[in-house]
């Protein structure tokens, strides 16, 4: 097999010494990690590596020499180079020179105890950038790689062997050159060891404030889940309200943030900045709304605009009814059950808008205490508009239900004096459809009461039929505003931006390129970083959300419709069967 | 070492096949597909202009016009970033692995690296496309479970389509390197 070396770009201008890396006999890898320069004492390098070896679990070793210098090596260089290969023993030995400002570059490989076959010992050179590697995090696709019999289960194999190894030996690069240790070392941090003072500031700060905050939380909580909040009206309040949910889902959110524990794996560290990057637009849209809200009396403007839309509202279903009382579309109702239907939803009607006039004085401190909760962030604020319109086409909701329970009722009883009509019945004990041999009497009452609810058929579909719609209509408004606040809880928006400023952090795989060749010279290659695409970034790190979704598929919702069941689009997690 | 020769693809384009051998180990084949034509560019966007004046003279309203214009620009600038690929590109190198790249038009580019572990074979297939019968190139990918199965198809060289004489010359030159690839993986 052809022997591969990965050198770090940043080692391509160091001075000369020995290589520092791992072997990985089964693909016959070589990776450098770190190039250690003269003069040193060998002891305290071989000290040095046991050291990195026990803290990282990494097989370091020295794998053999590099030479960078004007021109062709000296005598007395190559021999001391050659005699360094008995003082570090390691099969196969690899010798890398360079001219410096030459393009080209030389490699070897001996092997010392077995003598390599011809045309194996070719050597190809692949640089790779040590930051990004050790940085960037390996994103494998869903089928599991292919591993070689008898490998080793915790070490991955392939590529991402090396991604493994280079992030592991962090040790290796924690001394720079200022530094004065025994052993002076070339990598990526030698020029100076990267750190941030606002991320150290960060880090010492967040402890006790995490306390502070886990702790106000956990009694935020304890108020929550106190006894007063079980009883009847505020349990079911709290169950139908989505401004309730919103809230539940928040506060989770906030006790993930500030939990004391530290994040164990990258996956649970990138939920939690994703959390706290959703939060944050959150508060930040909900702050910009205030502002809009509060400025120019525009709450006013609302609270003026409301009444008179809600009487908008209502006199367009009065209209809506008198024309269902009359001949609608042609179509010819029967008068008594018409009239009767259309005089009861009125009087509801009637009833609806005295409400609204008694609350009207009081709308506008409603809302100005209503549009404060924007504060608390977007998705609330959006919940509860929510809510407002729930609350305000209450009697749409109303209809839907009367209609809709009539509308069963009257297809139950039609399904079951069909059933009558041909001689048949119902057998509730085997569930299933029985011949029945009825008296006179039975036939003739049920045949009657059938044509009555056959001809009455009519009537009660349209109603039935013009309040679904309104229904659905307001269900709809209603999903919109739900999956605004689902868009917001759920958008992974750290892990978007980490993928726009640094894409070298989420790896999808790597890619080569073929750098300048001269026929007689290994091969050089340059390995990169390929990113992952944005729609795999949002697969991967979406946060859940709320879990209010449709439970029902298209065709189910259609059945149910018209059979005459009520609908529940959204369902809340907690929700026992009405 | 590096030749150029031209081929077709299945609806009687011309593509033109670059052939690179950098070592006896790594090869690379660069297939460039015919550019966009200004003849149907031009088409494309008269059709587009005179149905949105037509659009204009029933409703009299200038904002038609203006989206038209909006439109087309964006199109244009979707379908050369998106849709339009210039160059497929795929270079094999022994015992690592095989690359395949698409150029697009608007010079991004879009790599795929699988490693040679995974790598069961190339082969060249047959496949019913539309009204046609054609050949494509593609690779197959090691069951990870099953010794002798198959877990996946790729195919290569989708978009540029060339016939079955430029896909021999490429299929010659991989086996070749797997072939020695084989040969070394079975040696200890």
């Amino acid at each position: 097999m052809v022997l591969k070396a990965f050198f770090p770009t940043c080692c391509a201008s160091a001075d000369s010494g020995l290589l520092v890396g791992r072997w990985v006999p089964e693909q016959s890898c070589a990776v450098v990690l770190a190039v250690a320069h003269f003069p040193f004492i060998p002891i305290q390098v071989k000290q040095l590596l046991a050291q990195v070896r026990q803290d990282s679990q990494v097989g370091v070793a020295v794998l053999g020499t590099w030479c960078h210098r004007r021109q062709e090596p000296e005598e007395s260089l190559g021999h001391f180079l050659e005699g360094l290969g008995a003082v570090f023993p390691h099969e196969p030995w690899l010798r890398l020179c360079r001219e410096r400002g030459g393009t080209f570059w030389r490699c070897e490989a001996t092997h010392r105890q077995a003598p390599c076959p011809p045309g194996e010992d070719q050597v190809m050179l692949i640089f790779y950038d040590q930051r990004q590697v050790l940085l960037s995090q390996l994103h494998p696709p869903a089928v599991p790689p292919y591993r070689h019999v008898g490998a080793d289960p915790t070490s991955p194999g392939g590529l991402a062997a090396v991604f493994h190894t280079v992030a592991r030996c962090e040790a290796l690069f924690r001394s720079d050159r200022f530094d004065e240790g025994p052993v002076r070392l070339s990598h990526w941090q030698s020029e100076g060891v990267e750190a941030s003072i606002l991320a150290e500031l960060a880090k010492r700060a967040s402890g006790p404030i995490c306390l502070l905050l886990a702790g106000l939380l956990s009694l935020v909580s304890a108020v929550g889940a106190c006894r007063v909040f079980k009883l009847w009206p505020l349990s079911f309040l709290g169950s139908k309200l989505s401004t309730c949910e919103q809230l539940r889902h928040r506060l989770e959110h906030l006790r993930l943030i500030f939990s004391t524990k530290k994040a164990e794996n990258p996956a649970q560290l990138m939920r939690k900045a994703n959390t706290v990057a959703s939060v944050l637009l959150d508060v930040a849209l909900g702050l910009l709304l205030l502002s809009w809200l509060h400025g120019r009396s525009r709450i006013g403007h609302l609270a003026d605009t409301l009444i008179p839309v809600a009487d908008h509202v209502a006199e367009e279903l009065q209209h809506l009814l008198q024309w269902l009382m009359g001949a609608p579309a042609g179509l010819k109702m029967n008068r008594a059950l018409d009239q009767v239907l259309g005089r009861f939803f009125l009087y509801h009607i009637h009833l609806w808008i005295s409400y609204i006039h008694l609350m009207s004085p009081f709308v506008e401190h409603i809302l100005w205490h209503v549009g404060l909760s924007a504060c608390l962030g977007l998705t609330v604020a959006l919940s509860l508009l929510s809510d407002i319109i729930a609350l305000l086409t209450f009697h749409i909701y109303c209809f839907y239900v009367y209609g809709a329970r009539l509308y069963r009722l009257k297809i139950h009883g039609l399904s079951s004096l069909w059933r009558l009509f041909r001689g048949k019945k119902w057998n509730a004990l085997r569930r299933r459809v029985d011949s029945c041999s009825y008296d006179l009497d039975q036939l003739f009452i049920g045949t009657l009461l059938f044509t009555i609810l056959l001809f009455l058929l009519p009537t009660t579909a349209l109603y039935y039929l013009v309040f679904t719609l309104l229904r659905l209509l307001v269900v709809a408004v209603q999903g919109l505003i739900h999956l605004l606040v689902d868009l917001i809880n759920s958008l992974p928006l750290y892990s978007l931006g980490l993928r726009l400023c640094r894409p070298y952090r989420l790896a999808a795989g790597v890619k080569f390129r073929v750098l300048e060749h001269e026929a007689g010279r290994p091969l050089r290659l340059l390995m990169q970083i390929n990113p992952l695409p944005y729609c795999r970034v949002v697969h991967t790190y979406r946060l859940p959300s709320c879990g209010c979704h449709p439970q029902h598929s298209w065709g189910s919702l259609c059945r149910r419709l018209f059979s005459g069941e009520l609908i529940y689009p959204w369902r809340q997690r907690s929700d026992k069967q009405d | 070492m590096e030749d150029e020769r031209s081929f077709s693809d299945i609806c009687g384009g011309r593509l033109a096949l670059q052939r690179r051998y950098y070592s006896p180990s790594c090869r690379e084949f660069c297939l460039s597909c015919p550019r966009l034509s200004l003849r149907s560019l031009t088409a494309v966007t008269c059709t587009v202009w005179l149905a949105a004046y037509g659009l204009f003279s029933l409703c009299e309203n200038s904002m038609i016009l203006s989206a038209a214009i909006f439109i087309t620009l964006l199109g244009l600038l979707g379908y050369l970033h998106f849709v339009k690929i210039d160059q497929e590109t795929l270079l094999i190198i022994d015992s690592l692995g095989i690359q395949m790249t698409s150029s697009y038009a608007s010079g991004k580019e879009s790599t795929t690296f699988i490693e040679m572990g995974k790598v069961k074979d190339i082969v060249i297939n047959e496949a019913i496309y539309m009204q046609k019968v054609i050949y494509y190139l593609c690779i197959l990918l090691k069951d990870p479970v099953e010794p002798h199965g198959i877990s996946q198809v790729v195919p290569v060289f989708q978009s540029a389509k060339p016939r079955l004489d430029c896909l021999i010359e490429v299929y010659r030159s991989c086996q070749e390197i797997l072939a020695q690839q084989k040969a070394t993986s079975t040696n200890p």
